[in-house]
């Protein structure tokens, strides 16, 4: 069964979710990856106002392919998340509750979701084709000059993803490998 | 002496770089889709069949089947009666440029390594010639996402570790890249030769087919050992758990020198994009 989820993810919305939960999004979300998140990480060091409001946001991380005609956006599957460690908890700090990627995260990472409360959530990496879909508006809000790198407002509706991190710290690769793993034991 | 113009080169690689990132090649899928039949964990069933389906979409609607397309990885094997006329490298990154500009593909490749800005046309190609008999050029297109560049790894073992050493290497590789790459992935494993040969032994290994052998029985033996023991760590498609971790084990071999053994892993996804014509 998947979860409904209209964004914003606010605290109490966030709570519920576990590792493992299938949910599907719908509002908006920001796009930022390495160089976006780089340029947020120094406006928030420099204690100054970022270009994004960044209070109960959801960050994909993702480099779209640009659109053809008619299209919302090219192709927009996750990128790897580790890249983002650096970055993430200052961000988590300041009120960023979601955050869709693929790939492991760092304990301090975690940490930071425990505190603050966050969920990091997994879409499928390599179903950018799929996934753009679900993306129903497409907008630059900053950093233009970073082109696909830029930070750009989505639209989404049923955008499918899975609770890989949740609030506590449970983590769905841990737990689903050991789920899977103790499965062939029993058949054996 | 065959003539080939330059322009005749950039029109080929240009029609490669979208060929290559919107319709994933038949081994892939058929490695996929047997894959699937085999898969026991019912969360690891449901996403390679959004996998299928995504490569489906792509294919139909000639849309990017991953979001990024990549490094514009180029093998020629230049036979040596060939005569071209132009710039050759010219040719290939003006193919390249046209090819990702034309066929709306991401640009993801920055001018230096340090000082990051975007070269914007996904240009320079990443290049590798080889010189061969006859009077043909068989170029391969293969763009590389760096997900699972980044999960690639060399070591320079001793002989004394010999195949275990090499089966240790690789399967630890495949368990410290985890869910990184975008599993279920595909290993390319070079064995031999030197530090750089060997890695790009490993590259190419990437580009036979993964529904394919080895042509010595002993090492497409060792590949059926690899990929039976990556299988069984259970990371799963997307590490979500599952038998699924790999769709295939690649090993390419050469000589080497009497102390030394270098094994290189590069690690490519379930994306792992090739396409090849002759002129
Ligand atoms: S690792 Fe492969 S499937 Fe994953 S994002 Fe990169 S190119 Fe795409």
């Amino acid at each position: 069964m998947e979860i409904r989820i209209t964004l914003p993810l606010t605290q109490e919305k966030l709570r519920a979710l576990k590792a493992g939960d299938s949910c599907l999004l719908n509002g908006v979300m920001y796009t930022g990856r390495d160089a976006a998140h780089k340029r947020l990480f120094e406006l928030i060091k420099e204690g100054k106002e970022l270009p994004v409001d960044i209070k109960d946001s959801t960050f994909y991380f993702v480099g779209p392919t640009p659109k053809k005609q008619g299209e919302a956006i090219g192709s927009a599957g996750p990128t790897t998340s580790y890249r983002m460690d650096a970055y993430s908890p200052a961000l988590i700090a300041l009120g960023q509750t979601g955050m869709i990627g693929k790939g492991t995260r760092s304990e301090s990472v975690i940490e930071a979701m425990k505190t603050y409360g966050a969920v990091y959530f997994g879409a499928i990496g390599g179903c950018g084709a799929l996934l753009s879909k679900c993306i129903k508006k497409c907008e630059v809000v900053a950093y233009e000059d970073l082109g696909t790198e830029a930070i750009h407002r989505l639209e989404v509706e049923d955008f499918p993803v899975v609770v890989v991190i949740d609030s506590q710290g449970n983590n769905l690769y841990k737990t689903g490998r050991e789920t899977y793993l103790k499965s062939v034991m029993e058949d054996k | 002496m065959r003539e080939i113009s330059a322009e005749k080169i950039t029109e080929v690689i240009k029609r490669l770089c979208i060929e290559a990132n919107c319709i994933l090649p038949q081994d892939m899928k058929s490695c996929i889709e047997k894959s699937l039949e085999a898969e026991p964990f019912p969360t690891a069933q449901g996403i390679l069949r959004k996998i299928i389906e995504n490569y489906n979409i792509a294919e139909n609607e000639h849309k990017p089947v991953c979001q990024d397309t990549g490094a514009a990885c180029v093998f020629l094997e230049i036979g040596q009666d060939v005569h071209i006329n132009g710039n050759l490298q010219d040719a290939i990154n003006e193919g390249v440029r046209q090819g990702y500009r034309d066929g709306f593909l991401r640009k993801s490749i920055v001018k230096d390594p340090l000082n990051r800005v975007n070269t914007n046309d996904n240009t320079p190609a990443m290049i590798y010639y080889d010189i061969v008999e006859g009077e043909k050029i068989r170029i391969t297109l293969a763009p590389k996402g760096f997900g699972s560049e980044n999960m690639s790894r060399i070591k320079m073992l001793k002989p004394s570790d010999g195949v275990d050493g090499v089966i240790d290497f690789v399967v630890e590789a495949v368990e410290k890249a985890g869910s990184n790459p975008c599993p279920p992935i595909v290993v390319g494993v070079g064995i031999g030769g030197t530090f750089d040969k060997c890695a790009l032994l490993a590259k190419k290994a990437l580009l036979r087919e993964a529904d394919s052998e080895n042509p010595d029985p002993y090492y497409a033996e060792l590949e059926k050992t690899l990929l039976d023991k990556i299988n069984a760590l259970g990371i799963g498609p997307q590490g979500f758990g599952g038998k699924t971790t790999a769709l295939a084990v690649n090993i390419e071999t050469f000589p080497t020198h009497i102390a030394g053994l270098p094994v290189a892993v590069n690690i490519n996804c379930h994306v792992t994009r090739h396409v090849t014509e002759v002129i």
